[in-house]
């Protein structure tokens, strides 16, 4: 063991994203001592790359707009697969939600009435996100880092110490989770600066660790997003929901090669942006599926006067869900009518004046200009799908934000599953991690009413320190980033926008073979701020997720969402009455079916029986429309 | 599809807090690249254990601050083609923090700062829902929430890069845009903020030579959209009688 240092804390949030820093104030104001531990520096987290807004039925734009509304899309955006009380709990209270970063000092773009001004996107029949230009996500982050600050001032006024309540530990690794007589006791991990090993005992853990992108080769995830809490959930004994479905977001930059997968905000659809075909065709229009045929134009013409008159006419395709533009997109491409670097074109400068452009797309007007030396005022962008979102994630009771199976481990934000069903709607990531990292804390707080005083033996301590230190006293020969490297290319090649049975399961076969070469990871150099001893602890993670999105898709036999079988093209309603679960038994991950919890009848009720005829068998429809549900 | 690849040369600072030195190496390069690419690939290729910050690669997290041939800047928005051809680009540590390891420094200076700016303080009659402001009123304070904290103008300002004396008393640029954003926002009710900007965050130090502004990856006009402001309207009461008497018999501040 190289340097333990112990702390003991009421309750550790593990990552400093927007889910992290809003259960950390939560479980603050209930009185709880709180560690937020980070692999970052605290305000770098992934949230910052948010760009659209966050969704939230305020009807600041259009006073139709309510929960029940923002309920429907949400369902719709994801195919039903959602968690019922997921979709439900964050449609009623995301605007309590956003208006209360206001009173922290959160500054959104406005109405003309001075209320906060909400945008169109894909999926939300009203203008619903509340948004900051497009630099949203770091609003939300700089908001909760203030408030943190906030926090720990008071607390340095009234109990004379900054940190004695709330303490951010920037740029430290948690690689395991720890339990004591079934319960979660701590976590342990290093610190990247030294890579001295660090012990926390606490009674609760919250996992807000985001989502796993870089485990595909093009991605709009940052380094940081590796599967860790992922991992370390089916680790401890937790289970994973519906890992097949992972999002890749339509519009993501081709051009040049060092900035791939860089994601070009859904903002510029929703203000007007058109996607196009190498023959300057609007393609979305023959990409309707029949779900959403009554909701969206079906000519231009309709399609532009909607900008102005949303009242009397569909939107454009355009503002399709994200998996139905990604497919789309890929599907021109394969067709042969894709642009020079195998996207196609998005423009929106013949569609507003300069000048607006730059108002409303600045960081977008920005990135394009300094790394790809295009001007989006005057040329069209190219763009194409970068793996950006998973939706699966930890099965959680949704009230609470508990782990399914391990007492004492919450999970909030992107690593927690359930919410988004199969597919998940632009700005429903952010009002997602302010509702339920909010509840991640409260459901925290609540456990550790009636868990305190864990420790963590010598026994668990000694292990988890010898499979920390690993890469540097193993034998093996094997390069981090030469595994990263054969990682990225299988779930590119086998396991990404379109799958079918036979890559699947040669996917796994090389899944398995990259483990065993994984298990004689060596780290070259010292444990100072070593990024090759990092990445091998990351690398393990990414295995673990990668074998379940793998795995789970092959058990899917239909497509859905963010999950796409070339063998079987269809929807189909059985599947939707179904959730892959995901667990870990040490050496491999097994995958079941297990029932959707039964949504209640008031909620069948808020939907039009000829819509939910296409998502339910004739068995379900006769019992909601019997009203037995 | 045709990436033109050609070498180059890069000299690399690598060390600790103890000791260090400049490192050449050779290394590929492609079209369309910047220097957080380069460095990414000498981790992989020839030094696996070279130290750096990065984050989201597209000049929003500010992580991957460093200086290149002695310019603070961010690597990943570092073009290659900026320099010309066959020119030795030189990757240094921030100069104003402590070194760590190679090209990441400790820059806890900056967070021990931000815990030193009173917080937002909201009208205690709004609840939550009822804030209402103008969007010409918000964009002021936008502007300076646009900071990514890439520390960069920390690094270059002069009062601290070369003066560690001065870090006790000088909070810089990063937290005067800070002080300015609280000081504009229409519903902040704290007041005296330009004048403790003055008195206890070093604002005086400041003379204005504009390097801050020019480091500036999010082009946030430091100097002149709020440090300028908030040292003409401090010296205003200062130096004014009428106003000085005013604000003692009102017992206000005097500024709005």
């Amino acid at each position: 063991m190289s340097i333990v240092e112990k702390h003991k804390y009421d309750v550790v949030v593990i990552g400093a994203g927007g889910a992290g820093l809003r259960a950390a104030v939560e479980a603050r104001e209930a009185g709880l001592r709180v560690a937020i531990i980070c692999k970052s520096l605290f305000g770098k987290a992934h949230t910052v790359m948010a760009e659209g807004g966050v969704s939230a039925s305020m009807g600041n734009v259009n006073s139709d707009d309510n929960w029940m509304v923002h309920f429907r899309d949400t369902m719709r955006g994801g195919k039903f697969l959602n968690h019922w009380r997921m979709a439900e709990l964050h449609a009623k209270e995301s605007p309590d939600r956003v208006w209360e970063l206001e009173t922290w000092g959160a500054l959104f773009d406005r109405t003309a009435e001075g209320k906060i001004s909400q945008r169109n996107f894909g999926g939300h029949q009203f203008p619903r996100l509340a948004h900051v230009g497009d630099r949203t996500g770091l609003e939300l982050i700089r908001t909760m880092q203030q408030r943190i600050v906030a926090m720990q001032q008071k607390d340095a006024r009234d109990h004379g110490d900054a940190e004695s309540f709330i303490k951010v530990f920037a740029e430290l690794t948690v690689t395991e989770i720890l339990k004591e007589s079934g319960k979660v006791a701590g976590t342990y991990g290093y610190w990247r600066e030294n890579g001295n090993e660090v012990v926390f005992e606490a009674p609760a853990v919250i996992l807000a660790t985001g989502g796993i992108g870089k485990s595909f080769k093009v991605t709009s995830n940052s380094w940081e997003g590796t599967g860790d809490g992922h991992a370390l959930a089916v680790k401890a004994g937790g289970r994973l929901k519906d890992m097949e479905f992972v999002q890749f977001h339509p519009t993501g930059m081709i051009w040049p090669p060092s900035v791939r997968g860089l994601l070009v905000t859904e903002s510029v659809r929703g203000d007007g942006g058109v996607l196009t075909n190498s023959e300057g065709k609007r393609f979305m229009f023959n990409y309707i599926p029949a779900v959403f045929k009554e909701m969206y134009a079906d000519n231009e013409a309709e399609g532009d006067r909607w900008y102005n008159d949303q009242a009397n006419n569909r939107r454009p395709p355009e503002l399709l869900p994200r998996d139905e533009v990604a497919r789309a997109i890929n599907s021109e491409v394969k067709a042969g009518r894709g642009s020079p670097h195998g996207g196609v074109f998005l423009d929106v400068s013949k569609r507003m004046p300069a000048d607006v452009i730059k108002k409303k797309l600045p960081s977008m007007w920005h990135q394009f200009k300094e790394l790809a030396d295009v001007d989006i005022t005057l040329t069209a962008m190219e763009v194409g799908p970068t793996c950006h979102y998973v939706m699966g994630g930890i099965e959680v009771e949704p009230d609470t934000a508990a782990a399914a199976g391990v007492p004492g481990l919450f999970a909030a934000g992107e690593v927690a599953g359930g919410m988004h069903g199969s597919n998940r709607l632009g700005g429903n990531s952010l009002s997602d991690l302010l509702v339920f990292g909010r509840r991640a804390g409260a459901g925290a707080a609540e456990y550790v009413k009636g868990n305190t005083g864990v420790s963590v033996s010598d026994a668990t301590l000694k292990g988890a320190s010898e499979r920390l230190n690993a890469p540097f006293t193993g034998n093996g020969d094997e390069n981090p980033y030469t595994l990263h490297a054969a990682l990225q290319e299988v779930t590119n090649d086998l396991v990404g926008i379109i799958r079918t049975r036979t890559e699947l399961e040669e996917a796994i076969v090389k899944l398995a073979e990259l483990r065993a070469r994984a298990t004689k990871v060596k780290a070259a150099g010292g444990r100072e701020f070593n990024p090759g001893f990092h990445l091998a602890h990351d690398l393990d993670n990414m295995l673990i997720v990668s074998e379940c999105i793998a795995r789970s898709a092959l058990q899917r036999e239909e497509s859905r969402g963010g999950h796409t079988r070339d063998d079987f093209p269809k929807m189909d309603a059985k599947w939707r009455q179904v959730n892959s679960i995901s667990t870990w038994d040490g050496t491999k991950v097994t995958v079941v079916t297990q029932k959707l919890p039964s949504m209640p009848k008031e909620l069948f009720d808020l939907f039009d029986p000829h819509e939910l005829e296409k998502y339910l068998t004739p068995e379900e429809m006769s019992a909601v429309e019997g009203g037995t549900k | 599809m045709s990436a033109i690849k050609k070498m180059v040369k890069l000299r690399i600072w690598r060390g600790d807090a103890k000791d260090g030195a400049l490192q050449d190496v050779e290394v590929e390069a492609n079209e369309g690249e910047v220097v957080l690419d380069i460095i990414h690939r000498v981790q992989a290729t020839q030094m696996s254990d070279l130290a750096v910050r990065w984050n989201c690669k597209a000049g929003k997290c500010g992580s991957c601050s460093m200086e290149i041939n002695g310019k603070p800047r961010l690597a990943c928005m570092t073009r290659m083609n900026m320099f010309e051809e066959g020119e030795t680009i030189t990757v240094t540590p921030l100069r104003a923090f402590p070194v760590i390891r190679d090209l990441v420094t400790d820059v806890s200076f900056n967070y021990k700062k931000a815990m030193e700016i009173p917080a937002f303080e909201g009208p205690k009659d709004l609840k939550p829902g009822e804030y209402r402001m103008q969007q010409v009123d918000v964009e002021r304070s936008q502007e300076f929430r646009k900071c990514i904290e890439c520390f960069l103008c920390q690094d270059t300002c002069h009062v601290i890069r070369d003066h560690e004396e001065n870090k006790k008393s000088f909070a810089g640029p990063r937290f005067f845009i800070r002080i300015a954003e609280l000081d504009m926002h229409p519903l902040d009710t704290l007041r005296n903020r330009k004048q403790t900007a003055q008195t206890e965050h070093g604002l005086g130090m400041c003379n204005i030579t504009k390097c801050c502004t020019e480091v500036c990856p999010e082009h946030i006009r430091i100097t002149d959209n709020a440090i300028i402001p908030m040292k003409e309207r401090v010296v205003d009461v200062k130096y004014d009688p009428i106003r000085w008497l005013g604000s003692k018999i009102s017992k206000r501040e005097g500024i709005v």
